[in-house]
């Protein structure tokens, strides 16, 4: 879903006349949604920019990332960085699994703080 | 081989009995847009659609918020907290935020001279929106003004 509403921004952005990469991880919905340049970094979803606490994988990320930005010229392009994710394979399926529940929490209009802390931090800052 | 999220999604809805979604297929070629002048000299802005916030913000919520949230570049690790619909991908990014949103290393590239500059925010917002019609009607315009408004030359955009 986020890859697609990326791609969507990308596209609208491009279009007004800036340019743009999407950096992802899920390389069928980026082929779906066709942004004008794309790099897809083969890594569970929510570790785009790296393995935790990496940061030499996360820099070495960026820096690709950028390369690719200079080099696409063909519009609609995704290049695959060149990077495995160091555990076992597994991930790919648990990740492609079709059995289980919903992962997705409930739908409300209700912020969902990280910490109990934060909403008070923010209903104090609104106050 | 890659994970194909759309298929395994599709399958596991309908054995939930969900109706199924409808992905996004782009019918057309994408707009193109050339690098105005080189990386080294831009402003670049961020877009990540993990649903970051810092500690003092409203977070989102999970029913199609098409909010946004402007992060300052120099935001501490610590106080950049999620909150996401799919909750399952935030294990990681909430022990280390820069795994998702790479402002560490974006960093160490201003530094470097790899890119002009960061532009002062980098911007968030909840990406799992279900409505299309929402994302193209309020969240892309109002990003594209908050983009327009810091003058960046170019946009990273890192969906979770």
């Amino acid at each position: 879903m986020c890859h697609q509403t990326g791609s969507l921004i990308a596209r609208y952005l491009e279009a007004s006349g800036i340019p743009t990469l999407c950096i992802g991880s899920a390389l069928d919905i980026l082929q779906a949604g066709n942004p004008p340049r794309a790099v897809f970094i083969d890594y569970p979803l929510g570790h785009t920019m790296g393995r935790p606490f990496d940061r030499h994988n996360q820099r070495a990320i960026v820096n690709d990332a950028l390369s690719a930005f200079e080099s696409i010229s063909e519009p609609g392009t995704i290049l695959s960085l060149d990077y495995q994710w160091p555990d076992s394979p597994a991930w790919k399926s648990e990740a492609g699994s079709t059995s289980g529940d919903d992962t997705r929490a409930p739908r409300d209009t209700e912020p969902v703080y990280q910490m109990e802390s934060d909403r008070i931090a923010a209903e104090a800052a609104g106050a | 081989m890659h994970v194909e999220y759309i298929s395994s999604i599709r399958a596991r809805y309908e054995r939930l009995g969900y109706a199924p979604y409808r992905w996004f297929y782009a019918e057309d070629a994408p707009a193109f847009t050339p690098l105005k002048k080189p990386l080294g000299e831009s402003r670049v802005g961020v877009i990540s659609t993990s649903g970051a916030y810092v500690v003092g913000q409203v977070a989102f919520h999970y029913k199609d918020d098409t909010s946004l949230r402007a992060i300052s570049k120099d935001t501490p690790a610590d106080k950049i907290h999620f909150s996401h619909i799919t909750e399952n991908y935030l294990a990681d990014p909430r022990q280390d935020p820069d795994c998702i949103l790479g402002l560490g290393a974006l960093r160490a590239a201003e530094r470097e001279g790899r890119i002009g500059e960061l532009a002062p925010d980098i911007f968030t917002c909840m990406g799992g929106v279900y409505s299309q019609r929402r994302v193209r009607e309020e969240m892309i315009p109002e990003l594209h003004a908050r983009f327009v408004e810091q003058a960046v030359d170019t946009v990273l955009l890192v969906p979770m």
